[in-house]
């Protein structure tokens, strides 16, 4: 049982787990499970420059995206803590490609070559966490949707769109890894 | 007069309670969301480097059972014309097609973010939890992209 709390999931376990959004959601309250919103919805409280995108009632729409999100970043702060510090174990093939990238040091989540304050200042750390975190919200705001909208809940009601979607952040994945990387790293 | 009041049924909560109680609610599912993301790995930017390198089936598992059990659980809500919680019919209004443009090309844009950063948006906010503050500057970001966005939509094509 505490292998449970401290050990990663299995993948059976994290899978069916995250699928469980979809009707949970639902059930409760007719949501499509989905997190990109999130953004397009601080934009409009924040900052709508009296854009059309921003113009709607973000307080009505919007609040249950918010308060989802922030019990996403709870929900990480608690199991940072009940979680053992042992690293993501990846693959040997991988992580000997990461190390031809110049990454050394495989502890935590991420890269702290790359995922660190000082690393801002560096050009894959810019790149990386600057331009990344731009195409992300460019990119889902365009498309409508993230993982969660388009490739579990779009999906899950069978949708076109959405496997054009997921079709397209594969590709713009293998793009940025295979290509992309190398230049920065 | 005491017998109607002793036989009335207790006054529903009010609605802003409900509202409250609602959103209480989103915020605690958010919370084990997030428990998800980080024990599941999929926020760690070595997973997603792993899967967008094909050498290792595990995130392609996890997202292909999420997929089955989400789109099973559709089918039976569908199936069975479930309502929601509040008694309201569940339905999942379906996304405009149009010229597929939007999808493919803002799908692919995601994907370059996605694979840069090792996190799509939910992910973000859970890596911050789990003390990767510098994605602060990566959600930061990810408005000025959703907002800019917002600026370009109607020149970009739909």
């Amino acid at each position: 049982m505490m292998d449970f709390v401290s050990a990663p999931w299995p993948w059976y376990v994290a899978g069916p787990v995250i699928g469980l959004f979809v009707p949970a959601l639902l059930i409760l309250d007719n949501r499509l499970f989905g997190v990109s919103s999130s953004l397009r919805h601080v934009c409009a409280a924040v900052f709508p420059a009296k854009l059309d995108y921003f113009r709607y009632d973000w307080k009505r729409t919007g609040s249950w995206n918010l308060f989802f999100v922030a019990g996403i970043f709870v929900g990480g702060l608690l199991a940072s803590h009940w979680g053992s510090s042992h690293d993501v174990a990846i693959s040997e093939s991988t992580r000997f490609a990461l190390t031809k990238l110049g990454i050394h040091n495989f502890s935590g989540l991420a890269p702290r070559e790359v995922f660190s304050w000082p690393a801002l200042l560096t050009l894959k750390g810019f790149v990386s966490i600057v331009v990344g975190g731009f195409l992300v919200g460019f990119g889902t705001a365009y498309a409508g949707g993230c993982t969660s909208g388009h490739a579990i809940s779009g999906l899950a009601d069978l949708q076109l769109s959405s496997l054009i979607a997921v079709m397209g952040f594969f590709a713009g994945g293998l793009i940025a890894t295979h290509f992309l990387l190398p230049l920065i790293f | 007069m005491s017998a109607e009041l002793e036989t009335r049924p207790q006054p529903a909560a009010t609605t802003e309670e409900k509202a409250e109680n609602i959103l209480l609610t989103y915020f605690l599912f958010g919370i084990f969301f997030g428990i998800t993301l980080t024990k599941s790995e999929v926020l760690s930017w070595f997973r997603i480097q792993e899967m967008f390198r094909f050498q290792s089936p595990r995130m392609y598992e996890i997202i292909a059972s999420a997929v089955v059990v989400a789109t099973a659980s559709v089918v039976v809500i569908k199936r069975l014309q479930l309502k929601d919680v509040s008694g309201e019919p569940i339905t999942i209004p379906p996304k405009t097609l149009g010229h597929g443009v939007r999808y493919a090309v803002g799908g692919t844009i995601f994907g370059l973010g996605w694979a840069l950063t090792g996190a799509c948006p939910g992910p973000l906010f859970a890596l911050v939890g789990n003390g990767v503050t510098v994605m602060i500057v990566a959600i930061v970001s990810a408005l000025a992209g959703t907002w800019l966005y917002g600026l370009l939509r109607p020149k970009l094509p739909h």
